[in-house]
């Protein structure tokens, strides 16, 4: 890094100036508030789904930035001084809430954790009583991790801060989503044309759901691989074309592990839940594994540059063949490292569109 | 119910557009009322004498004016309404939904007994006609099927019926057992009363809290499948047949029910069937802030996903469903409109959506979301109002929905024509749970006449009604 990169000062605006001193390596350029303006105007980050390829490449872009800012001896930079962020996690999560407080602090923002059992705030009054007293206490970010689809949309409606989705039920996990587009395309270049594969759990997976978005949005081909009781329904439908059935764009649904991994550029397996087989969904563990167990075997059918993905956390020898999880396509532990530029970019540029509001 | 209350002086509504589809007649014209009945409904020629010979036997005679554009129509009858009381005072009372009811232009509503206690004995209908005696609306109970709703034994249902209920229920859960159903068809057939089957496959429908499709899977919501209804009420069709029972199947959603229910009528079948405005006028994209349909177009457009007052069981279903629907109404399958208005607390729906009640609070703006139907000319009024008068009251045997001489005289006035944003602050109705809010609505309710009695006026127009003559 050169010498004249000193993004360790206490005012937030000096982060263009020091987009132009990082400029040197290209791709390192925190994208400037002007540009950041007129591509990302988002208070919120909820969803994927309404993401445009610019919005999305804007991020993947300023997370680049953020990623050799990690790679300094001084990892912080001041764009959040005197913000603060509140971590509320209704449901355990150790890696991600961890992930979010370290890009809040690399940040230099002030980062308050907060954790409630979802058992014991079961009712709605809860969510929105807490809520207003984080608004009350003049909270700027509130990062969200929910059991039920759409809590962080009601939280939204009910404080001025931004709140940034980090996993709300079956629904949406965008930073997952951006952190794994951001891993493949450090391996692949653009993720367009390339083949990805989704394997496993599709139905309760939050992570799928904003995987497709992101990767359908900039040109993948998505294919999901599970039994059909793990399959959203109206998957299955719009597979079988049914004409009302089109939720989710250019996907396709292969039972069949082996013809889905053919010529694959990426895998990515899901954890399997074991309590699937409880509720009927599944006959047993023992049969998933056969069918649909990512293997070093079934992994030689992709390409020989194929990545191996898994948001974590991993059932080794469900899923995931232990072999598989530790080979050298995976980059497992990259995503951890690279969930921490992405929410680190995720927070900037949110914090760039308040201030331009 | 309400005769007693029922006053003495006549009462000539003069000039409106009067539209009675049980006899098939509309014209403009005077109606009359005495004593808390219809005395004739006529062109002014034939009526004005009859009005005339009342006032010199010296009765006081009163005399709206009523310009000729609004529409004079039988009292509406609301086959379902939850009332909430006992139990539930918080949600709504027997008063309160009365008053929503007259507001929304229904003069006959009949409420579910999934109250606290469970409407399944007669000192619990007892308190419900008590409290129903003074209300402006007529309430007619309809009673448990089984004892507490818990789908284990039969209510006592021929003293329930001696009691004043007009039909039988578990509504809110089906009656599981198929041979309790079997037994409830007919045991009620003695009664000559009809079962009401909340249609819903419990297990297939567990956890569902929207329509399975595409917006669940977008929104990762849990799915609550058509094939949910439509198994419950195949069974029950079957259990029809082999009963020889009257059946009427509640709030029927999806395109599969209303061709199950127009293959029974087409064999035979003593089978009746309603539909909730929100089941024929919005769609499942409305859960994610899509006001899509008729009553999205004027662009009032994008509320929040997630929006739990979009939440209802059955849940709001695809547009394909709702034209289905609209068919059936159109050929008759459907008997019925009926709001199954279900008011809830704030509380109750200011949460996440998995947790939120289910249920929309209906009376006050069924007619105006309706006539969304009628402007779009997909559906004539005359079809509507029937569905909203006199085939409902057949359904269940109710002395409602006429403008025949000697009929209680139960009346709605409406301008088809006045626009109004809805505005749940207003609603007399507890429950404040539409997701309608904001929208703008075109007709609406001026005046509501039960036993002759005005028991609700609005506001806009209490000084052009000439009232008091």
């Amino acid at each position: 890094m050169s010498e004249n990169i000193t993004l360790d000062t206490s005012t937030i605006d000096q982060l263009p100036e020091a987009r132009q001193a990082a400029s040197v390596h290209r791709s390192a350029a925190i994208p400037d508030s002007a540009s950041l303006q007129a591509i990302f105007q988002r208070h919120h980050l909820l969803d994927l789904d309404d993401f445009s390829a610019p919005e999305l490449r804007l991020l993947l872009q300023t997370a680049q930035a953020m990623k050799e800012v990690l790679a300094r001896p001084v990892r912080k930079v001041p764009a959040l001084q005197g913000s603060t962020v509140v971590n509320l996690f209704y449901e355990n999560s150790t890696r991600t809430r961890i992930s979010f407080e370290l890009a809040a602090k690399n940040l230099s923002a002030d980062v308050v954790n907060m954790t409630a059992s979802s058992s014991s705030v079961t009712k709605g009054e809860s969510l929105i009583d807490t809520v207003r007293t984080l608004q009350a206490l003049g909270a700027d970010f509130v990062i969200m991790r929910h059991s039920q689809s759409g809590a962080p949309y009601l939280v939204a409606q009910q404080i001025r801060g931004s709140v940034i989705n980090a996993g709300d039920g079956w629904h949406a996990h965008p930073t997952q989503a951006l952190l794994d587009l951001f891993t493949m395309e450090r391996h692949l270049g653009s993720v367009e044309g390339r083949k990805i594969v989704i394997l496993g759990d599709i139905l309760h997976s939050r992570v799928a759901r904003s995987n497709i978005w992101s990767l359908t949005t900039l040109g993948a081909e998505v294919v999901l691989c599970g039994p059909p009781t793990l399959m959203p329904p109206a998957v299955l439908a719009s597979v079988a074309g049914s004409s009302e059935a089109a939720p989710l764009r250019r996907l396709r649904v292969e039972y069949q592990i082996e013809r889905a991994l053919e010529g694959a550029d990426v895998v990515m397996a899901l954890r399997l839940q074991k309590e699937r087989q409880d509720a009927g969904l599944l006959p047993s563990l023992r049969e998933y594994i056969a069918r649909f167990g990512l293997t070093t075997q079934r992994l030689a059918l992709a390409q020989p540059h194929a990545l191996v993905m898994h948001p974590g956390p991993m059932n080794e020898g469900v899923e995931i063949a232990h072999e598989v999880a530790y080979s050298e396509a995976s980059v497992i532990e990259e995503q951890v490292t690279n969930g921490l530029a992405v929410r680190m970019a995720v927070l900037y540029a949110l914090s760039q569109a308040r201030q331009h509001a | 119910m309400n005769e007693d209350t029922a006053q003495t002086s006549a009462l000539l509504l003069r000039g409106g557009h009067i539209i009675d589809p049980a006899g098939g007649r509309e014209f403009t014209g005077d109606l009359l009322i005495a004593d808390g009945r219809i005395a004739a409904a006529g062109p002014a020629s034939e009526v004005a004498p009859l009005a005339e010979t009342l006032r010199q036997s010296g009765q006081q005679l009163r005399t709206l004016d009523l310009h000729p554009g609004l529409i004079v129509s039988p009292g509406f009858v609301d086959l379902h309404v939850h009332l909430r009381e006992p139990g539930y005072e918080d949600k709504e009372t027997i008063q309160t939904g009365a008053e929503a009811a007259a507001r929304g232009g229904f003069t006959t509503i009949c409420c579910m007994p999934n109250t606290r206690p469970v409407l399944d004995s007669q000192a619990t209908l007892e308190f419900v006609a008590r409290a129903a005696s003074a209300a402006p609306a007529r309430v007619w109970p309809i009673a448990a099927i089984t004892k507490g709703e818990k789908g284990a034994e039969l209510s006592e249902m021929a003293e329930l019926a001696e009691a004043g209920a007009v039909a039988f229920s578990d509504d809110g859960r089906p009656v599981s057992n198929s041979k309790l159903m079997r037994s409830a068809l007919e045991y009620a057939s003695m009664l000559n009363r009809p079962v009401v089957e909340h249609c819903e496959d419990e297990a297939l429908a567990a956890g569902g809290v929207m329509n399975e499709g595409p917006t669940a899977t977008r929104l990762g919501l849990k799915g609550w499948p058509a094939a949910a209804e439509e198994i419950m009420l195949a069974r029950d069709l079957a259990l029809v047949r082999l009963t020889g029972g009257r059946y009427h199947a509640a709030h029927i959603s999806t395109a599969g029910s209303v061709e199950l229910i127009r293959r029974a009528k087409a064999e035979g079948l003593r089978v009746t069937a309603e539909v909730t405005p929100h089941h024929l006028l919005l769609t499942d994209e409305w859960v994610a802030g899509r006001r899509t349909g008729l009553l999205g177009d004027d662009g009032s457009a994008q509320s929040q996903p997630y929006d739990t007052n979009t939440k209802v069981n059955p849940p709001l279903r695809t547009q394909r469903d709702t034209e289905a629907l609209l068919e059936g109404l159109l050929d008759g399958t459907i008997d019925a409109i009926a709001t199954d208005h279900a008011p809830h607390t704030f509380v109750d729906k200011a949460c996440e959506y998995d947790e939120a009640a289910f249920g929309i609070s209906g009376l006050e703006t069924a007619l105006g979301a309706l006539l969304a139907l009628v402007h779009a000319e997909k559906l004539p009024l005359k079809t509507l109002l029937a569905a909203l008068t006199i085939r409902p009251a057949r359904a269940f045997s109710l002395p409602a929905g006429t403008l025949e001489s000697g009929a209680f005289a139960d009346i709605t006035i409406f301008d088809p024509d006045e626009r109004w944003a809805v505005d749940p602050r207003r609603f007399a109705s507890k429950g404040k749970n539409t997701p309608l809010a904001g929208v703008m609505l075109r007709g609406r309710v001026r005046s509501t006449i039960l036993a002759g009695r005005l028991v609700y006026v609005a506001d806009t127009i209490e000084q052009s009604l000439a009232l008091g003559h």
